[in-house]
């Protein structure tokens, strides 16, 4: 299958990266191009196989129910949380107002 | 099951509703589902927030073992499918109280599978109708941040303090068919979680909250499209959100319209649904499993463990005080409903048993009568709850002792209670000091008994002639003048030698 | 004493240790070599003062002996890894500026290890790319020339390091490798470099691009000093859900260039009509190395190997869609708030002007493939195929211990040459990532140069957890090719 500009509009929107109608317009061939060569594994005969869940044969470790046991992934971090913050005020993140 | 009879009239004529609700109940647990920031409610802005729940760059997930045990418990309290094998998915959506850019949450294999709730339509009248309502399944997520709008002019604020707290989200089957109904299931819903202690069932502050979805049709018809009303957070907000937007679908129907698949938002100060501008656009979540965590695996032990630490649940514990305590269905419906009454109750029983040397059984009536008519009457009055109640529930028992045993009468008993209640002293100290403990000395009730007759001639004459009914007054008038302190037993017996 | 730089870091590790020279010494002559080799833009970010640091921590406990493995060696570190105080850009505009709170579990270690910072290595843009060319800071210039004159990619994502490496910029330095961007720039610039198994080295506090691919590994001139990065830098890290909960090796120390009683498979569907007859021809060379070393070679198939880049074409722009989500303007990094833009209006413009175009182009297919009504047919069928891809390997393990394949189908190319063509460019890691999809551990070693002077690496491809494998048929190598070639100076 291949897109056209209205699909490309529409997955930028849904990745939230603004294009101009030039920049779709030019996207349209490019993208068409990989998925046209990524849709050759339409053909691979994958009936009984399960999709991979995990590359190296591992079991999922769980964590103990413990506040701050590892400062690095603990709480109580604000001045680091908001350190790189583009608008912080009174402790909070700041955007553009929303309306809910 | 007999048919909801709960229909909305409109011009074309009767409208049934279809209602299912998706409840968020925030697990009970220290840390965060995948960080060991805090979960606590009430905190200073972005203090509870780790560089993982602010989604810094290269930051990953742990899953927090309580958060999974929990609402493993959780299912196996509904009688759920706890699925041994499971994973977590991406749900990728832009929004400033998601850092990650995706919530972490299970779509294509949950936790927990297929279960259900039984409803009774009146708590408080055993004989109506109970109903089940389907469980789909529960998924484990996290919670999104919040966002302040009332803070400043033209921006928003956002805390991420409850960001990666833990979720169950607990999905129905649109088995609902009345407010009543809904309301009813989210209390059952909520005595469960309580019981279990998975959940703090506190929807005030938001650890609880159901996403409302609703649909109308001609009782028999297909179902009709439905709309979701977001995060409504008491039991009788459900019910109210539920009315007014199937009273709206009927509106809208009736007068050539259609439903729009959407999202709407409840406002509690007008009790109407609206729609939700910042949800206009349709949602393509993306979906996929979320490649930093592998497959959740639990084990048979695991599992074993999550089982026996359940406790007893409200519909076992009501048949058991019903079938091993004798206590009538109303009184077992009322002490089960809230985890904390019951637990108040059980105390009470055990000690009372303990102290009177009787089997549970025995003195489980009369424990469940004071509870439930004396201490709730006196606490209602202070305006105060079993949380904080000033009586214990082993204070309690001393008092019940009391009167077992035969040392203060029930009218007694009441007195005592108020003055427990005022000074916090013992039952057994109160009755000493004010010289509370009744009689069974035979001449000083035989003289009282003689005087009583003796002035109601007549109606020993009555009574003699057949009107068997006024022994109860005699009983009364030898009360009155013993003061209230004489053995009721010792009363009867004389009373009734006195009258041949 | 500019011949420091040309040391191996088993060299400095020595002599620093045995006081031949101090550790000052060495950081003050890669710090000034750093200086001279700014044409290259190897590094976004130089760190002398860092470097200085740790080798006087390294002169004082000298005496005491109290030397770390790694005390008085300088490394590149590629600017993927987040670093404590210092810039973390991934080579985007949209990092530009985020100075970490935190340090990445695997530059920690090497910290720990006793080694010091020279700076933040270039890559291509959030290490999405296998030139260079991607860097919102500019192309890395590899140090390599042919006869043209031209500017060379370094290869990618880890060109940065590649290049500075092979410049002696750096004795050694990190990288990562989500589809061959450790093996193929090693490749490209005469240099060795390994990925271990996924799992070794903790992913946390790298930049993630693929998480189910990502794994850092090392770069280095030679066999050995990859074997001493890599035993720093691997290890269990509880804060990431996949890592391996696995002893770490010596692998320095099981160094053996013996292949007595290993099994070498040469996989035949890596072998294309119209590959590289100079390609070939040293690969039969590594052939005829490895049965020199003692290994008996046969031939093996993996038949889904056509099937491995349309497979990760279509995973790792996944991932990374999703990935690349956080970078929206508003806890760090940039923002572009256009007047009276409101919140999602911010995102889009934070995101347009932040990320490159072919981020750009990675985060539109990954977006597409997991959409309603497409997931199953792509991204499903990619799982699918991938499993039959590891399956592949399982069924080679039956008949060999390692495999030998030619690293890259080319030799370094001249920047701009594949631009225009991103299939072109996706070409260049056709041999890289059938290992990384199945998570194996695999190495490039140089090989020799091509007829136009160019390097050409030989890869190894180990079966999971056998990096010792991998680096002990890396050394056979190693040995027999005697690469000494290192590129002229004309920087
Ligand atoms: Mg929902
Ligand atoms: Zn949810």
């Amino acid at each position: 299958m291949s897109i056209d500009i209205t699909t490309v509009k529409k997955v930028a929107s849904l990745a939230r990266i603004a294009v101009t109608d030039d920049q779709a317009e030019k996207l349209v061939p490019e993208l068409n191009n990989i998925l046209g060569w990524v849709e050759q594994l339409g053909e691979v005969d994958v009936s009984g196989v399960e999709p991979m869940t995990a590359v190296i044969p591992n079991h999922l470790r769980l964590r103990e129910d413990a506040v701050n046991a590892d400062p690095l992934t603990g709480g109580n971090v604000r001045d680091k949380v908001l350190a790189n913050a583009p608008q912080a005020e009174h402790g909070f993140f700041a955007v553009p107002k929303v309306i809910e | 099951m007999t048919e909801s009879t709960y229909r909305i009239q409109g011009a074309t004529g009767d409208w049934e509703v279809v209602i299912g609700l998706e409840v968020h109940a925030q697990v009970m647990s220290e840390a965060k589902l995948f960080s060991g920031a805090a979960t606590a409610f009430g905190a200073e802005p972005n203090t509870q927030v780790s560089l993982v729940d602010a989604a810094m760059p290269g930051m990953l997930p742990v899953p927090n073992a309580e958060c999974i045990r929990q609402a493993v418990r959780t299912g196996m309290a509904i009688n759920a499918q706890i699925n041994k094998w499971s994973r977590f998915d991406r749900k990728n959506y832009f929004y400033a109280d998601l850092p990650q850019g995706y919530q972490i949450s299970q779509l294509y294999y949950p936790l927990v599978g297929e279960g259900e709730i039984e409803i009774s339509l009146d708590d408080k009248n055993p004989e109506a109708e109970v109903k089940t309502i389907g469980i789909e399944r529960i998924h484990v997520e996290q919670d999104a941040g919040k966002l302040m709008h009332d803070q400043h002019p033209t921006r928003s604020y956002v805390d991420l303090n409850r960001s990666g707290v833990a979720l169950m989200e607990i999905v129905s089957r649109p088995d609902m068919r009345s407010p009543a109904e809904a309301g009813a299931y989210l209390s059952k819903l909520r005595t469960i979680l309580r019981y279990v202690g998975s959940c703090d069932g506190n929807m005030d502050q938001g650890s609880m909250r159901a996403d409302v979805n609703v649909s109308v049709r001609k009782p028999g018809e297909e179902l009709g499209t439905r709309t979701e009303t977001k995060n409504v957070n008491s039991v009788r907000f459900v019910m109210q959100a539920i009315e007014h937007e199937a009273n709206r679908q009927v509106d809208v129907l009736e007068s050539g319209g259609k439903i729009v698949q959407e999202t709407r938002l409840f406002d509690p100060d007008t009790g109407s649904t609206r729609s939700m501008r910042s949800k206009e656009d349709a949602h393509d979540y993306r979906y996929f499993p979320d490649p930093d965590l592998l497959p959740l695996e639990l084990e048979d032990a695991f599992l074993e463990e999550c089982r026996a630490s359940l406790p007893e649940l409200p519909d076992a514990k009501r048949h058991r005080y019903e079938n091993d305590l004798g206590l009538s269905p109303y009184n077992a419906g009322v002490l089960t409903a809230e985890a904390e009454t019951a637990r108040w109750f059980e105390v009470l029983l055990s000690e009372s048993a303990a102290k009177q040397g009787k089997p549970e059984a025995d003195v489980a009536k009369a424990a469940a009568n004071w509870m439930l008519s004396e201490l709730f009457g006196a606490l209602n009055k202070l305006g105060k709850g079993l949380d904080d109640s000033p009586v214990s529930p082993q204070a309690g028992a001393e008092l019940l002792a009391l009167v077992g045993d035969g040392t203060i009468s029930g009218s007694i008993a009441k007195q005592v209670l108020e003055k427990m209640l005022e000074t916090g002293d013992g039952a057994e100290a109160i009755v000493e000091r004010e010289g509370l403990k009744q009689t069974s000395d035979t001449g000083a009730i035989e003289a009282a008994v003689a005087k009583v007759l003796a002035d109601n001639a007549d109606k020993v004459e009555q009574y003699k002639g057949g009107k068997e009914a006024l022994f109860g007054f005699f009983v009364g008038q030898t009360m009155k003048a013993m003061q209230g302190k004489a053995n009721p037993k010792v009363v009867n017996e004389l009373l009734k030698k006195a009258l041949g | 004493m500019s011949d420091l730089t040309n040391l191996t870091v088993a060299e400095i590790r020595d002599g620093v240790a045995a006081g031949t020279f101090s550790a000052r010494e060495v950081a003050t002559a890669f710090n000034a070599e750093v200086e001279v080799g700014r044409k290259l833009n190897a590094y976004i970010v130089e760190t002398p003062e860092k470097a200085l640091e740790a080798a006087d921590v390294a002169d004082a406990v000298r005496k005491s002996g109290d030397l770390k493995p790694l005390s008085g060696v300088p490394l590149g570190m590629k600017d993927l890894f987040c670093t404590e105080g210092v810039q973390s850009t991934a080579a985007s505009h949209i990092l530009e500026g985020f100075t970490p709170t935190y340090e990445s579990t695997v530059s920690a270690r090497l910290w720990d290890a006793g080694a010091g910072m020279l700076g933040k290595l270039n890559l291509d843009q959030f290490a999405m790319g296998s030139s260079n060319e991607t860097s919102y800071f500019g192309n890395v210039v590899s140090p390599w020339r042919d006869a043209s004159g031209k500017d060379l990619a370094p290869g990618g994502s880890s060109g940065g390091s590649s290049a500075a490496i092979s410049a002696r910029l750096c004795p050694a330095a990190t990288g990562t490798d989500t589809g061959g961007s450790i093996r193929q720039p090693a490749a490209f610039t005469g240099i060795s470099g390994i990925k271990p198994t996924y799992g070794r080295c903790s992913r946390w506090g790298i930049v993630a691009f693929a998480s189910s691919l990502d794994q850092a590994g090392s770069m280095a001139r030679t066999v050995k000093d990859n074997a001493i990065l890599l035993e720093a830098m691997a290890g269990f890290d509880p804060k990431d859900a996949t890592s391996l909960d696995a002893p770490v090796p010596q692998w320095e120390a099981g160094l053996s260039s013996d292949l007595k009683g290993k099994t070498v498979g040469i996989p035949k569907e890596y072998r294309p009509d119209g590959l590289n007859p100079e390609i070939e021809a040293l690969w039969d060379k590594g052939i005829a190395w490895l049965k020199d070393a003692g290994a008996e070679v046969v031939e093996v198939s993996l038949p889904h190997t056509q099937y491995a880049l349309p497979t990760y074409y279509i995973i790792a722009p996944a991932e990374a869609s999703s990935n690349l989500a956080r970078y929206d303007g508003v806890r760090y990094g940039l923002r572009d708030l256009p007047d009276g833009a409101g919140l999602q209006d911010m995102y889009a413009a934070t995101r347009a002007a932040g990320f490159g175009d072919e981020v750009k182009r990675r985060i539109m297919i990954g977006t597409y493939v997991l959409s309603a009504g497409f997931y199953d047919a792509y991204y499903t069928q990619a799982c699918k195929v991938r499993a039959l891809i590891a399956r592949d390997f399982e069924a080679a393990w039956e008949k060999c211990d390692l495999l030998l394949t030619p690293t890259a189908p080319s030799a370094a190319f001249a920047l701009g040459e594949k631009q225009a063509d991103p299939l072109a460019m996706y070409l260049n890691d056709v041999f890289t990532v059938p290992a990384s999809l199945a998570g194996l551990p695999a190495m490039s070693v140089p090989g020799g140069l091509d007829s136009a002077g160019l390097p050409l690496g030989l890869q190894i491809i180990g079966k999971a957890l056998d990096e010792q494998g991998v680096l002990n048929a890396s050394l056979a190598l190693e040995e027999r090719a005697g690469f000494t070639a290192r590129p002229e100076k004309w920087w």
